[in-house]
């Protein structure tokens, strides 16, 4: 097929798209909420990857995280509490052709949508997905969250939570058909940025935990971390990270960890301190449900009433004795 | 259960006056029970039973009578799991009266259809006879009582050997005899052996051709013990109707009309009543294509329906009560986002868990009124079989053009009712239009509300120039999100004023019988069968009584005021609770009124009073026809 040389020039710019083509409204979040740099890091991946804006989805539920599709320049789905998950999982089955994120938090995902999270590890969706995990509810003036340390003092914890923290790293690893999980940290922008572009690849659900702080409601909890570079775990392997030799000199702290061996992802998922930032487990042989039970695009009229006609035959009677019905006997 | 080889040959109990010495009675209807245990094929002999019935031209309407649960204690009178078939020449719209005729396996089943008043004084009873043999004697006592208690109360029992006789020709006689039964009934009813032969053949279609032959022969048998030893038949002339039709249940055809009118996401979490509808659907999907997601809870497959009705064509999610009230936030989203959705109530008896199996009307204000704040939706009813079909496709069609939740009331009793009708005719105008992909003009928005009808295009996913975030969120026209004190009543507004004019579209529901008289009944849903037989018997009785039935409750059609104000007194006859000003502490100030009379009282400002019955059985045309005479005969204040 040939086109005019203007016509070619007016598809490659349009192909081409910038990262104000992915940058929506001004973020309403707190200066300094870890939010900002993972907003930072998804437009960037969509601009490397040349999204088409319109042909991609970002999903979220409810809570400061899930503001998220509102500073996306594309389509954007800001559901309700909990129920990310399904909502996108509905967007993927009915549109094989749109590249889907889920966006949620630590409340949104581990406590309300728990039900929806853990079977949407099984149904592997092919969904990226970043649980933005800042361990507190925000959006609510905070309060504990299931992933808030033991002890931590909120308006419903007055004197201090009274149980452990749930990690949704151990917790996705040990579900059937978990095919990506991975962490991050909001305070390593390069290395979230490589993990959720691993995320974006990998073809089935993509699970990426992301800690990030929360200024306003936990200004300190990380500051350790952040104080001390060897309490961060950086995982490499060649199927997962490759750390690049500037951060290398502060992240002095890693070990090689290949992502298809599960039992070591869990064992290195278990650890609080140091923090793992890496791929934990990648297995890209999960079947995805969206193609197991993809729906026929080509569903045409003509099908449907063939369809219907053979449905109908079946329980008809006819007026006369040359039925369908009657031969079949 | 397997003692029947140890049964010694015993004289049949049956009088001895051969059938086919004796003519057989003509009848213009009848009414039908096969009652067994659960598991030992009672529905599926009285279905086949049925469908033959339909065949050769009859009205026919069939009743389950399910158990909760799938394995009930055997010869328990909680545990009576049948069905009852009502044969007519006419079309038949309902589950009618009692009983005139019921097969029952063994007697402690049939107690408990006798202490529901389900057997017409007098009826007929076909009782297996082996617990008279039973080798344990409580058993072999209990049934003597019984048998004995029954005859003194003026019923016709005969005891038939049915399993001794299966025994003839299958070694486990229990699975067999609701075949031998099948062709006992075909016997009694006249009908033709043929077309047993035939729906045998239907029924165990995907079975191997010898399961096919080996159930042939027990209906053979049956038919051929019925015609030597029993002294009754009846015929039940037949008019064949000249056009196809088709006999489905109130399910199957819900799950037909999903594919007709083109839908093809259902998603769905298992709930009785509702779920043989994604049953069906799944079988059928699977060769046409679509998916049934069965999710993982009632949230997660409305959640899931709203996605993919938001990405690409108008989804379904198909439930019963208490699904329905766990989809409530979901079905608000829907609503304050504008997505097309169907949802499906296949409703139960309630609250909570309630009579999962049984019928009742309880969730009208629910579906109205459900979700929180103001979710103003569209909520129809189906009144039959016929319209369960057709309810999905206009469902369909009314949420994709108004941009917004269609509820379809259906219920337990149509769930699993049989009634033929005309066959549907395919029509390419009931799919909906492909998905738009276009892009979207500049300066568009994605809420680009009518000032007089509120109605609003959508953009999917896909469409350049149309990116934007839908919320659950009060939002402007751009979908941003707004706290502005206008905007959010602009949205309110809207989605309010599309009802509306959705209402200017509907054509007011005829009145059965005279535009006016002495008495309205109005109801919805499933009664219209029982209702507009009463009212055609109190008519022919010369009483001034007509009924309305409404499809569409919300938004109701214009018209219905005028007709109220041309009758002394309105009443709506309905299946859900209502108190009974009977009650010591009842009265006209706390009177907690049935669903739809609430409606039309607060609607219409009319004294509308309303009749009740939340037993769990479908509402009998008699019953309708009792109260509605009491009713003339009280003086109006």
């Amino acid at each position: 097929m040939t086109m005019p040389v203007t016509q070619c020039l007016i598809k490659l710019h349009e192909a081409h798209h910038n990262l104000e083509d992915y940058q929506g409204g001004v973020p309403r979040w707190c200066t300094g909420c870890g939010d900002n740099s993972i907003l930072a890091a998804v437009q960037r991946l969509c601009r490397d990857e040349n999204l088409a804006p319109e042909r991609t989805v970002f999903v979220s539920g409810i809570g400061c995280s899930s503001r998220f599709p509102h500073y996306m320049k594309t389509y954007g789905f800001h559901g309700i509490h909990g129920r990310a998950f399904p909502i996108a999982q509905g967007v993927k089955m009915a549109r094989p052709d749109l590249e889907v994120f889920v966006n949620t938090g630590d409340g949104d995902c581990c406590s309300i949508g728990t039900a929806h999270w853990i079977h949407a590890l099984r149904y592997n969706t092919n969904l990226t997905v970043i649980l933005h995990d800042n361990h507190v509810y925000g959006l609510t003036k905070k309060q504990a969250s299931p992933t808030s340390p033991r002890g931590l003092k909120s308006n419903t914890t007055p004197r201090g939570s009274t149980m452990e923290a749930m990690n949704p790293l151990t917790v996705s690893l040990g579900v059937t058909n978990a095919s990506f999980i991975a962490q991050a940290v909001d305070w390593i922008p390069e290395l979230l940025f490589d993990v959720i572009k691993k995320a974006y690849h990998h073809r089935g659900f993509s699970f990426v935990r992301v800690i990030q702080r929360c200024p306003e409601f936990l200004p300190k909890m990380f500051e350790p971390w952040l104080h001390d570079p060897g309490r961060t775990l950086l995982l490499t392997h060649p199927n997962g990270l490759t750390i690049s030799p500037e951060l290398s000199r502060t992240y002095t702290n890693q070990i090689a960890h290949d992502p298809s061996n599960l039992d070591r992802a869990r064992e290195i998922a278990s650890s609080e301190d140091p923090i793992p930032v890496g791929i934990l487990y990648h297995n890209p042989a999960v079947p995805c449900y969206d193609d197991l039970r993809a729906v026929s695009p080509m569903r045409t009229a003509e099908q449907i009433r063939a369809g219907l006609e053979s449905e109908l035959d079946k329980v008809t009677v006819w007026p006369d004795d040359d039925s369908p019905v009657r031969r079949v006997a | 259960m397997t003692e029947v080889a140890t049964l010694t040959p015993e004289p049949v109990r049956a009088p001895s006056l051969p059938a086919k010495l004796r003519d057989a009675e003509t009848l213009s209807e009848h009414i039908v029970e096969v009652i067994s245990d659960s598991g030992e094929g009672a529905q599926r002999c009285g279905q086949s039973l049925g469908a033959i019935a339909a065949r050769t031209g009859n009205g026919i309407w069939t009743t389950e009578i399910i158990p909760a649960e799938i394995q009930p204690p055997a010869r328990s009178v909680a545990g009576a799991s049948g069905i009852r078939i009502r044969i007519g020449t006419k079309k038949v719209t309902n589950g009618g009266d009692e009983t005139d005729l019921v097969v029952a396996f063994n007697e402690q089943v049939l107690i408990g259809r006798v202490r529901a008043g389900e057997l017409k004084p007098g009826a007929q009873i076909l009782l297996e006879s082996m617990w008279r043999e039973h080798r344990d004697p409580k058993i072999v006592a209990s049934y003597a009582e019984t048998v004995d208690s029954l005859k003194k109360a003026g019923f016709r029992v005969y005891e038939v050997p049915l399993e001794r006789e299966c025994h003839k020709l299958v070694a486990d006689p229990r699975k067999g005899k609701n075949m031998f039964v099948l062709g006992m009934l075909c016997n009694l009813y006249s009908l033709d052996p043929k077309l047993g032969h035939e729906q045998v053949a239907l029924t165990f279609g995907k079975k191997d051709p010898k399961v096919i032959k080996v159930n042939q022969g027990l209906l053979e048998a049956g038919y051929a013990w019925a015609e030597q030893n029993l002294d009754f038949k009846y015929r039940i002339p037949a008019v064949r109707s000249t056009e196809p039709q088709i006999v489905v249940n109130g399910n199957t055809a819900l799950a037909l009309g999903v594919l007709a009118s083109g839908m093809d996401i259902c998603a769905m979490y298992p709930i009785t009543p509702a779920t043989s509808v994604s049953h069906y659907l799944s079988d059928v999907f699977e060769r046409v294509g679509g998916i049934v997601h069965q999710a993982e809870d009632e949230i997660a497959a409305c959640a899931f329906a709203i996605g993919a009705s938001y990405a690409g064509k108008c989804a379904v999610t198909v439930t019963s009560g208490p699904g329905y009230s766990l989809k409530q936030e979901g079905i608000g989203l829907a609503v304050m986002a504008e997505i097309p959705l169907v949802v499906v109530n296949v409703q139960r008896g309630g609250p909570s868990t309630g009579q999962p199996t049984k019928v009742e009307q309880g969730d009208l204000l629910t579906a109205i009124y459900g979700s929180h704040g103001d979710a103003p939706k569209v909520v129809l009813a189906v009144s039959g079989i016929e319209d369960c079909f057709y309810s999905m496709i206009t469902a369909r069609k009314i949420a994709e053009t108004f941009n917004t939740v269609v509820v379809v009331l259906s219920d337990a009793s149509l769930s699993t009712a049989q009634q033929p009708f005309p066959r549907p005719a395919f029509d390419a105008d009931w799919l909906a239009p492909p998905l738009d992909q276009t892009p979207v003009p500049d300066g568009a928005k994605p809420y680009d509300w009518d000032p007089v009808t509120g109605m609003t295009h959508r953009f999917v996913p896909g469409q350049p120039h149309g990116m934007h975030t839908l919320t659950g969120l009060a939002h402007d026209r751009g979908s941003k999100v707004a706290y502005d004190p206008e905007i959010n009543e602009e949205g309110l507004r809207n989605r309010s004023l599309k009802i509306a004019a959705l209402q200017k579209t509907l054509k007011t529901p005829p009145v059965f019988g005279d535009p006016e008289g002495d008495l309205l009944i109005v109801g919805w849903g499933s009664t219209k069968g029982a209702i507009e037989e009463a009212v055609e018997k109190m008519r022919d009785e010369g009483l001034k009584v007509s009924s309305l039935h409404l499809t569409f409750i919300q938004p109701m059609p214009s018209g219905i005021r005028e007709i109220l104000k041309r009758f002394r007194q309105v009443i709506t006859i309905e299946a859900n609770w209502a108190d009974n000003l009977e009650d010591e502490l009842i009265d006209q100030d706390n009177r907690r009124y049935a669903a739809l009379a609430m409606m039309l009282r607060s609607r219409f400002l009319v004294d509308i009073d309303c009749w009740t019955q939340t037993r769990g059985q479908p509402i009998k045309p008699s019953e309708i026809v009792r109260f509605a005479r009491a009713k003339l005969a009280t003086p109006t204040a």
